[in-house]
């Protein structure tokens, strides 16, 4: 396993008293593997990311738990070692590829200059590293692109460009955080294509945290899915999506709208998910599940088999618990 | 289907926009004048009591075409004629379009302020599925659902036959967005309201839309019934649409990615503004705008290429 993530949690203490962001969540991924992790807003699902990288806004902070990256632990390395191991070891893709690229240098310098950081290289090698990067993400005509400036890019190339950052140590994993929400279809389509090929050639593990369930069905091998701050079901793609073992990610892949040829209503999961300060005891999907029956209103259910899969499926439900 | 009167028709309608530079930096600098140029000729009608979609990627002219039909933008060239009662407009971001100052109560009834009355007033909210009580409320107490849910009921306000809908949930999550589209989809059968859809989300459009238009670059690249838009696609570029959107049942499933990018509006590509990503191609797309002919506008299609 390239990361492992175990037990993980997050707090943000405020005046009115201490948040749970994140609630015991535990998973890995393998070389060569993309993790979806999908969820609502205010799943947790950004924060995930954040927390694994070492990039929690303060007064956010780990609580409890363990991040391990190649069987190291990472969560409580110091600032400057965490730093340096973002750029070198993790990769970080951002949704708005504006925010991640200095508008006042060159693509090829930044590129450059972060190969130079991470990389012993001449500075001639590093060059001909960033152009090879730049013809791997599809950028085309890099030696004459070298010295353009972010601006001179549209949405899609900029994503590129910035995925060619992200790759430019050689990563061990890559962090996807809604890499595709801020661009149109026919781009979003080649940048999770891109992704694909990258996971692949580079042997890389990759999260990709997106609530695009079209995007994870596409890119993902296993997804997990997020609610109100836990894992509540984490399986294979394709057991996740066509069937469902927990009721919220039964009801969440009914609300998807697919293209049909007829008008149609869409199943709906009444009320919304519960705010990080008044999340219910018990299951936190309660008092919204169909299903729900004594058990769920007074205590938590954990992760735990459904049986399928030999035994890789699992969900944080009580309806499979082994009586 | 019979011949009703439309409700709504546009008619060759352009709208260009000025995007020329500070007076001064053109004298100085000897440039001329530059205009874009949003919407192109586009004609079609909506029928009373239909959803009609406008699809298409950024840039292509949706929303422009939404802020001509009520009135925020005039048409450059054309004529857009209504003959419906009333239109109201549902925007996409329900954070911006409500004052947080105001109490839903006088959100919902500001459309009606001569004559409104409190029941009115709970009828709307009830309407859309919140409760009388939720007017006493700010707009800050409530989620970007609930949000659109009083967006609603302020449009609804006035009895309006025709919503002009700008993108109502790509805000939203999606098990948020089912419901609104499922609410929006109730109280046009118990209303009879005529809508016009605006979204870039291929899926989403085919759970509301009676017939869809797609938009590339201005203009309307193909019009027709939501069926035939999803199973038989004709425009090369509603073809590519549909195999770029990315889908619960493709999992694990190699996909032919879309080459290339929406071009430039400052300067859009000489005859059809789609040639340079359409594999059908040929000399005469190069240079000549193809018109709409049977409801597409390509010549591959016109002369039975594909």
């Amino acid at each position: 396993m390239i990361l492992e993530v175990e037990a993980l949690k997050v707090e943000f203490p405020t005046r009115r008293g201490t948040l749970t962001a994140l609630d015991r969540i535990s998973f890995s991924i393998a070389p060569g593997e993309v993790l979806g992790v999908v969820g609502e807003s205010g799943a947790g699902k950004s924060i995930t990311g954040l927390a694994v990288i070492g990039l929690l806004e303060p007064p956010g902070r780990i609580a409890a738990g363990e991040v391990r990256l190649e069987g190291r632990r990472i969560d409580n390395l110091p600032h400057e070692e965490m730093r340096r191991l973002r750029g070198r070891k993790i990769g970080v893709i951002f949704q708005d590829p504006l925010t991640s690229l200095n508008p006042l240098y060159t693509i090829g310098r930044q590129l450059e200059e972060t190969i130079l950081t991470h990389l012993p290289m001449s500075k001639a090698d590093a060059r001909a590293r960033a152009l090879s990067l730049f013809r791997e993400v599809g950028i085309p005509a890099p030696e004459s692109r070298y010295q353009n400036y972010p601006h001179q890019f549209s949405g899609g190339m900029r994503q590129r460009v910035v995925i060619a950052l992200a790759l430019a140590a050689e990563p061990k994993l890559l962090i996807a955080d809604e890499p595709t929400t801020a661009l149109d279809v026919s781009i979003q389509a080649q940048i999770i294509a891109l992704l694909k090929k990258v996971a692949r050639d580079h042997g890389a593990a990759v999260m990709l945290i997106t609530h695009d369930m079209g995007v994870i069905a596409e890119t993902a091998n296993r997804v997990a899915v997020m609610y109100a701050g836990r894992i509540v079901e984490i399986g294979g793609v394709r057991e996740v999506i066509h069937s469902p073992q927990h009721p919220y990610t039964a009801g969440l892949m009914g609300s998807i709208p697919r293209i049909s040829a007829k008008r149609g209503r869409l199943v709906q999961i009444e009320g919304s998910m519960p705010r990080l300060n008044a999340i219910p005891a018990g299951c936190a999907f309660n008092p919204r599940c169909p299903k729900r029956f004594d058990r769920c209103v007074v205590e938590r259910p954990n992760l735990m088999s459904t049986g399928k899969e030999g035994g890789l499926s699992q969900a944080a439900c009580w309806l499979h618990a082994a009586t | 289907m019979p011949l009703l009167k439309p409700i709504l028709s546009l008619a060759r309608v352009s709208r260009d926009f000025d995007v020329s530079r500070p007076w001064l930096n053109r004298v100085l600098e000897h440039e001329p004048k530059r205009t874009l140029r949003a919407v192109d000729g586009v004609s079609f009608s909506v029928e009373p009591g239909e959803t009609l979609a406008l699809v298409g990627e950024s840039g292509s002219g949706k929303s422009t075409i939404a802020r001509l039909i009520v009135g925020l933008y005039r048409p450059t060239e054309g004529s857009v004629a209504f003959s419906g009662r009333r239109m109201q407009m549902i925007f996409q971001d329900p954070y911006a379009s409500l004052n947080p100052r105001w109490r839903v109560r006088d959100i919902v009834a500001e459309p009606i302020r001569v004559l409104h009355t409190k029941s009115r007033v709970d009828e709307l909210l009830v309407q859309v599925g919140l409760s009388p009580d939720d007017g006493e409320k700010y707009p800050h107490e409530f989620s970007g659902g609930q949000r659109q849910r009083i967006s609603i009921a302020r449009a609804l306000a006035g009895e309006p036959d025709f919503l002009v809908c700008d993108e109502p949930t790509s805000a939203l999550d999606v098990s948020v967005q089912a419901q609104i589209l499922n609410l929006m989809s109730d109280l046009q059968s118990r209303l009879g309201l005529t809508y016009l859809f605006i979204s870039h989300n291929l899926a989403v459009v085919s759970q509301v839309a009676d017939r869809v238009g797609v938009m590339y670059c201005g203009r309307v690249v193909e019009l027709a019934p939501a069926a035939q838009i999803f199973t038989k696609p004709r425009h090369p570029y509603t073809r590519m649409l549909l195999d770029a959107v990315p889908d619960l049942g493709m999992t694990g499933k190699p996909r032919t990615p879309v080459a290339g990018e929406v071009p430039n509006p400052l300067a859009p590509p000489p005859g059809c503004t789609f040639h340079p990503r359409c594999p059908y191609a040929n000399e005469r797309c190069r240079t000549e705008v193809p018109a709409v002919i049977n409801n597409v506008a390509c010549h591959a299609v016109e002369e039975g290429r594909i």
